[in-house]
């Protein structure tokens, strides 16, 4: 077929057309920008305790990586609603009512360390990847523990519920490793298991247990494996699901965040520097996939979506 | 509200490679109901004694009775269970320690002792109450009788107090099953933990928790009703307690 221009010509106008509705149709709002418009407040749901991405610093103030994030977004937010002034609201949420919140409309973005993948997509919404995170474990230095194959009978913890700990059970299951699993109910329990021999790795996502190492009393006394149970898997930030102008104003202001240069200082601000309350310095250098997710942004849930070639 | 109910849920494969979401919930169920069994036999055998000694003749027995109940009772279960389970092992000889710390099940044996010792103030409060609602005068029929306070107690006033006190230690009983949800502080998989991992993986929340309510709820309707029929069956006719 020979390519005629007129037919470009009519697209383009179509396009514009197209275009020029939707400018119009954003007159009328719906959803979360709606109600953002309407009582002039936004909610941000945030972590008490999610080093570095959400928590509460020493003057019980939430900072950190997934809020700093969060406060662009509502910039955006306030930008595309032409408001002059947008009220933020803080409200606390843990891994149990982050759902019912966010579903009952109490808050409208969760910003912490939630874990984008396919089966929770179908509940709700995620923006741009902010971080990836691979399971691996931490164990004491002096157990001289480097592979997961080193962990053959022994008793190794994992926080239950997680998906962590579904990969430690399919490597047991997989490997034939005879260990002994146990759940715990939250992170640090789990640590406190490894701090009290309980058991002798913890599995779970490096970022964390690297919070956690750097937190305990003894930071040098742990070491995390270099081997990994998973591919690394994405964080997301949380919305409301089919709430698609809401999601497009989110994933505009992260995308260009994050493919800013000032993505790239964000990361070094939470990662590479001392965060409060401690000083602590995570010391976690960006590996070719987090560049890869800033460069290119994305919502995807699969960790094939971030593989760096 | 913006959630996507999803009540298939259910049976949909769990990601634990277990079978599906329903058979995780069951199986807490059984460990729930498997710790509360276990923990109401420590309870009732512990509270007895104890709120036999509570009413004993004896001041030195008197005094262990109400330390006993004043330390098991005025802790917070969830402090208790941190206590046994963390501090403990820290507390003993280090070879000890680590034996504890690597005993398989661990949780489970934690939760029914700590539970168990929780829930045994209770019994004995209720027991000493059953004992002293008693008439004096049946204390006294036996030692005219010349029985031994022992045997007074094993043959007049427990079988009274006992028949007494069914319908309240019924419901130490179901609190006993429900006390079993705090042993998640220690890593007992039990029935809110499987609940709560389920909402975890599926972020279906308000399904997980609406059937581990289910669960418990026909739980207690069996204990209930199970106890209804020993009350009637161990009714003495005449008595207070008789029908």
């Amino acid at each position: 077929m020979k390519y005629n221009p007129r037919i470009g010509k009519m697209m383009a106008v179509a396009l514009a057309g197209a275009l020029s509705a939707g400018s119009a149709l954003a007159q009328e709002l719906t959803g979360t920008l709606k109600n953002i418009k309407e009582t002039g407040a936004i909610t941000i749901g945030y972590r008490d305790s999610s080093i570095p991405f959400s928590y509460l610093d020493d003057n019980q103030k939430p900072v950190g990586f997934a809020m700093d994030i969060c406060y662009r977004i509502v910039d955006a937010v306030k930008k595309e609603l032409k408001l002059d002034k947008l009220e933020v609201k803080l409200n606390p949420v843990t891994s149990s009512t982050r759902i019912p919140l966010l579903a009952n409309g109490t808050v409208d973005l969760e910003c912490g360390s939630t874990t984008n993948n396919a089966d929770r997509q179908k509940q709700i919404s995620f923006t741009n990847t902010h971080f990836l995170t691979a399971s691996r474990f931490v164990s004491k230095k002096s157990s001289k523990l480097n592979s997961i194959d080193d962990l053959k009978g022994k008793t190794v913890v994992s926080t239950s519920g997680t998906t962590n700990i579904k990969q430690l059970n399919e490597a047991n299951a997989a490997r034939n490793l005879g260990i002994n699993i146990i759940p715990a109910k939250d992170h640090a329990e789990a640590f406190l298991m490894v701090e009290t021999d309980r058991a002798v790795a913890f599995v779970m996502d490096d970022i964390l247990l690297a919070s956690l190492a750097a937190g305990s009393k003894d930071p040098d006394a742990y070491v995390i494996s270099k081997d990994a149970f998973s591919k690394p898997e994405p964080y997301g930030i949380m919305l409301r699901k089919d709430d698609l102008p809401f999601k497009k104003v989110v994933d505009a202001a992260t995308a260009e965040l994050y493919k800013s240069p000032e993505g790239a200082k964000l990361y070094d601000k939470w990662f590479m520097q001392k965060v409060p309350p401690k000083g602590l310095n995570l010391n976690v250098p960006m590996g070719p996939e987090q560049k890869k997710a800033f460069a290119q942004p994305s919502d995807s849930p699969e960790p094939d979506a971030y593989t760096a070639m | 509200m913006n959630y996507n109910w999803n009540w298939r849920i259910f049976w949909e494969p769990s990601p634990n490679g277990t079978g599906n979401y329903l058979d995780m919930l069951l199986s807490g169920l059984v460990l729930t109901i498997e710790a509360a069994i276990c923990a109401w036999i420590v309870a009732l055998i512990c509270g007895s004694l104890v709120g036999v000694l509570r009413t004993l003749p004896s001041r030195g027995a008197n005094r262990f009775g109400f330390w006993y109940v004043e330390l098991f009772r005025n802790m917070p279960l969830l402090v208790q269970l941190f206590l046994w389970f963390f501090v403990l092992p820290e507390l003993l000889p280090r070879s000890w320690g680590l034996w504890l710390k690597q005993l398989p099940n661990a949780p489970f044996y934690t939760a029914v002792l700590g539970i168990g010792l929780f829930m045994s103030a209770r019994v004995a409060v209720q027991l000493g109450a059953g004992i002293n609602s008693l008439p004096r005068g049946q204390k006294m029929a036996g030692t005219a009788l010349g029985l031994t306070t022992a045997q007074t107690y094993r043959y007049i006033l427990l079988p009274m107090a006992f028949r007494i006190i069914l319908p309240p230690l019924t419901s130490e009983f179901l609190n006993t099953i429900k006390n079993t949800s705090v042993a998640i502080t220690i890593g007992l998989i039990e029935l809110t933990a499987q609940a709560r991992a389920m909402q975890e993986f599926s972020f279906q929340v308000f399904e997980a928790f609406t059937a581990a309510t289910m669960l418990y709820l026909i739980v207690n309707i069996v204990v209930v009703t199970a106890m209804r029929y020993v009350e009637r069956t161990v009714a003495i006719p005449g008595y207070m307690t008789g029908k």
